[in-house]
């Protein structure tokens, strides 16, 4: 193993671009383990609490880029109550003390406050990304520190965070001599903003290639910026409304001529449909659509947008597109490798939303398919059966009927045959979400063939225990494992207690788990966090071995019980 | 536990639920009215907007008994007859799972737009004891509008004209945009129009024709 020298093998693992790869490498010797220590910069860590930024500052003195997640997925959607934790404000006043150089941090689903914003502005020199995705805790005002402090700063991503909007100020906190920028994300900030500020940063802002404005921005502006950044790539407008006769709508056209570099479209956040046709020329150039937010699109118009588009190989939408809609990007985009279609009207019911047919017809015209998230009203065993035949590379397989256990409305059967399909030809499916009536046979289905499946996500199916063993015995690969509302205990939950430590997390509520099933699971994996999330007061005094447990939540630690929990959570 | 009065078959003469105390505006939306395909009855989830504005989409047809198992007030009836897990809720908690942040910006999407809730802004006519709401998702362009004050507030306002705007009249409809200031109505395209107007007010007499004569 000394055949090489050190810079010889640290040059060698440059090559190495992958995590998973740059930290098999480290596990081959002890010397290898110590080069590759040394020379890593780029560290991903999908949990904050398996592991602590001191632990990290010490294995990685050459940090220079960091990824963290927090709350569990399921926080998305309201399952987990507010101060959790995951909290960035540790990992920065750690970061910051030490000698590391941090020059990019992306965060998700974690709290940062506007005092870790300030910090992190502060600390480090060279700090040049920051990507916030599904985060909450700060305002404006913790912006307006990294716009002020951070010199060399290129790219500020802010993607559906929940930030507090203090006033619009922030953006004229940019210094006149910041001409850095590359990318400036705040489409999720609802509040005024500084127009002329924006429109001055944009102007001294040459390697501008990504700007995604938000909801006060308006049609006026985004001419003017257009004008300034003809190079951009990727655009999110923010308000498209303007009379489609006025002399301003004619400027933005014949602006648009010029912007041939957008690949990326998003935004229409509000929108006048008349005035949509000034982006038809730049749409045979994009590869990617995002009109998931563009509520005010529909029908007829969104139809003619998306036939200008032939080139798209990412589609997010609303479900308004209706499968009529669907067919139409089917035999437009044959490009096609992801697509999403989200509920317009999650809660109402009697509008168009799409059903199987949509899917089918996808599946025929978009044989590139790989990646699917899919509300719909129904689905059929028979449609996820073509599907699978026509689409046998999805690596990301996500269908959600707007009804959680609606079974096939032409057979009033489960939908097992039909996600059995999907995982027996998707050999390389990697991610699954399942929903609609579902028995225990789909997880038998999943267990035997899903080889490649890491993350799976299962709410209202399933009868017994058996369900969730077959996965955690079939599935080798599985790595996050969330459940709701499925009637799946203690017997499956301690059939193989070291598969956890193989795993990043598992995530159960409302199913048939105890808290004698978590404790005894907490004792004999003592690298576990078993946490339990205790809203009601049922739990508080004396709790009862036989109880169910409403929220489990387990992930492997290096670290033991976390100290930050709050009086709701308990670790056992 | 109280189970899920059946409203199946005998609507017609007591028509219970119209009376029935229910979060919301009058009209229950059932999965019925979504569910076309389907030939039998077999889910019968019934959704109900907790959003008070929720609009009357329909009235849930009660022709067949084996369809109508409606829980509208009660969330946590179970549904006897469902023969699925887990029994009808309305609006289980996280489902659809669609990220908090794009829940949230529909709802207030829907606040904005008065989708289906309505766009009602204030009105106010000089000289008039008391202010009106209209709803101006109703009306389709400027005349519709128009016309309806009047109706309302009985006054004639006369045509408008780009050039003169309401000078032939006594009143001038204005209202209050975005920006706090207050604009002659009819001025711009009516989709615009309608995305901006906080609120309208009449203004009359010598007012009005300083307005009309800009």
């Amino acid at each position: 193993m000394n055949y090489f020298p050190d810079e010889v093998l640290e040059h060698v693992f440059d090559f190495l671009t992958s995590h998973r790869d740059r930290n098999a490498v480290s596990l081959v010797c002890s010397l290898w383990y110590r080069v590759e220590r040394f020379s890593r910069q780029r560290v991903f860590i999908g949990n904050c609490y398996a592991i602590s930024p001191e632990k990290l500052i010490t294995r990685f003195p050459g940090l220079k880029s960091l990824t963290l997640k927090g709350k569990p997925h399921f926080a998305d959607f309201n399952l987990v109550p507010p101060d959790w934790g995951g909290y960035v404000q540790p990992w920065i006043e750690a970061l910051a003390k030490s000698r590391i150089g941090l020059e990019e941090l992306r965060l998700k689903r974690m709290v940062v406050s506007d005092e870790s914003l300030e910090l992190l502005s502060r600390s480090f020199a060279n700090f040049k990304t920051l990507v916030l995705v599904s985060c909450e805790g700060f305002t404006t005002d913790g912006l307006a520190a990294i716009a002020a402090n951070c010199r060399f700063l290129r790219e500020l991503d802010l993607q559906e965070n929940e930030i507090d909007d203090h006033s619009g100020h922030w953006l004229s906190c940019f210094p006149d001599s910041c001409t850095s920028l590359t990318s400036l994300n705040f489409a999720c900030l609802k509040g005024e903003i500084n127009l002329a500020s924006l429109e001055r940063l944009v102007a001294r802002s040459p390697n501008l290639r990504s700007l995604r404005l938000n909801r006060a921005v308006p049609l006026e502006t985004l001419q003017k910026i257009l004008m300034r950044a003809p190079l951009l790539v990727d655009l999110g407008t923010g308000s498209y409304v303007h009379d489609p006769d006025s002399e301003t709508y004619n400027k933005l056209k014949t602006t648009i001529l010029k912007c041939k570099s957008i690949r990326n479209l998003s935004g229409f956040l509000e929108v006048a449909p008349r005035c949509l046709p000034a982006i038809f020329p730049i749409c045979l150039n994009l590869t990617s659509l995002n009109l998931s937010y563009a509520a005010g699109i529909h029908g007829s118009e969104l139809i003619k947008l998306i036939r200008h588009c032939a080139k798209l190989q990412r589609l997010w939408i609303l479900d308004c597109i209706g499968d009529k809609g669907l067919e139409v990007v089917a035999s437009t985009c044959n490009e096609l490798q992801e697509l999403r279609v989200f509920p317009s009207d999650p809660f109402g019911v009697g509008h168009d939303a799409v059903t199987e047919i949509g899917l089918v017809a996808i599946s025929i015209g978009c044989p590139k398919l790989h990646s699917l998230l899919y509300f719909c009203q129904q689905m059929t065993n028979a449609a996820l059966i073509t599907v699978a035949r026509n689409c046998p590379n999805f690596i990301r397989f996500r269908l959600c009927t707007l009804d959680p256990t609606r079974p096939d409305p032409e057979t009033m059967e489960p939908l097992d045959d039909g996600f059995g399909a999907i995982v027996q030809s998707c050999k390389f499916l990697r991610r699954l979400s399942l929903s609609g009536l579902l028995t225990d046979q789909v997880f038998r289905y999943i267990g035997m063939y899903a080889e490649q499946l890491e993350m799976l996500s299962v709410a209202f199916a399933g009868n017994s225990d058996k369900g969730m063993l077959y996965v955690l015995n079939g599935c080798k690969k599985l790595r996050k494992l969330e459940i709701r509302d499925c009637p799946f205990g203690n017997m499956a939950l301690l059939s193989d207690v070291g598969k956890y430590e193989t795993m990043r997390s598992l995530w159960m509520s409302s199913c048939e788990v105890t808290l004698w099933g978590c404790k005894t699971l907490a004792k004999v994996m003592p690298r576990l966090n078993v946490e339990i999330i205790n809203e009601h007061d049922q739990m508080e005094i004396c709790p009862e071995d036989g109880q169910r447990v409403e929220k489990m939540y387990l992930y492997r630690t290096l670290v033991g019980p976390r100290k930050d929990a709050p009086e709701f959570v308990w670790n056992l | 536990m109280e189970k899920s009065v059946n409203y199946g078959g005998h609507h017609d003469d007591l028509n219970l639920e119209a009376t029935k105390l229910r979060l919301g505006l009058p009209g229950i939306i059932s999965s019925d009215i979504g569910y076309e395909k389907q030939s039998s009855s077999a889910s019968t989830v019934v959704v109900v907007r907790n959003n008070k504005r929720a609009s009357p989409v329909g009235i849930m047809t009660q022709e067949s008994s084996s369809k109508s198992h409606s829980n509208v007030s009660d969330a946590r009836n179970g549904d006897p007859n469902s023969h699925h897990q887990p029994p009808a809720k309305a609006q289980v908690v996280g489902w659809p799972p669609i990220r908090s942040f794009r829940r949230n910006s529909f709802q207030q999407k829907k606040t904005d737009q008065g989708d289906g809730a309505g766009m009602y802004v204030k009105v106010s006519m000089d000289g008039a004891p008391y202010l009106r709401k209209v709803d101006l998702k109703v009306y389709k362009s400027y005349p519709e509008l128009l016309t309806a004050l009047e109706n309302m507030f009985k006054f004639t306002i006369g045509e408008y004209s780009e050039r003169e705007g309401y000078n032939r009249s006594e009143y001038a409809p204005t209202y209050e945009d975005k920006d706090g200031d207050w604009m002659l109505v009819g001025d711009v395209p009516w989709d615009m129009f309608i995305f901006s107007c906080k609120r309208l007010r009449i203004m009359k007499g010598s007012e009005a024709r300083g307005l009309g004569c800009l």
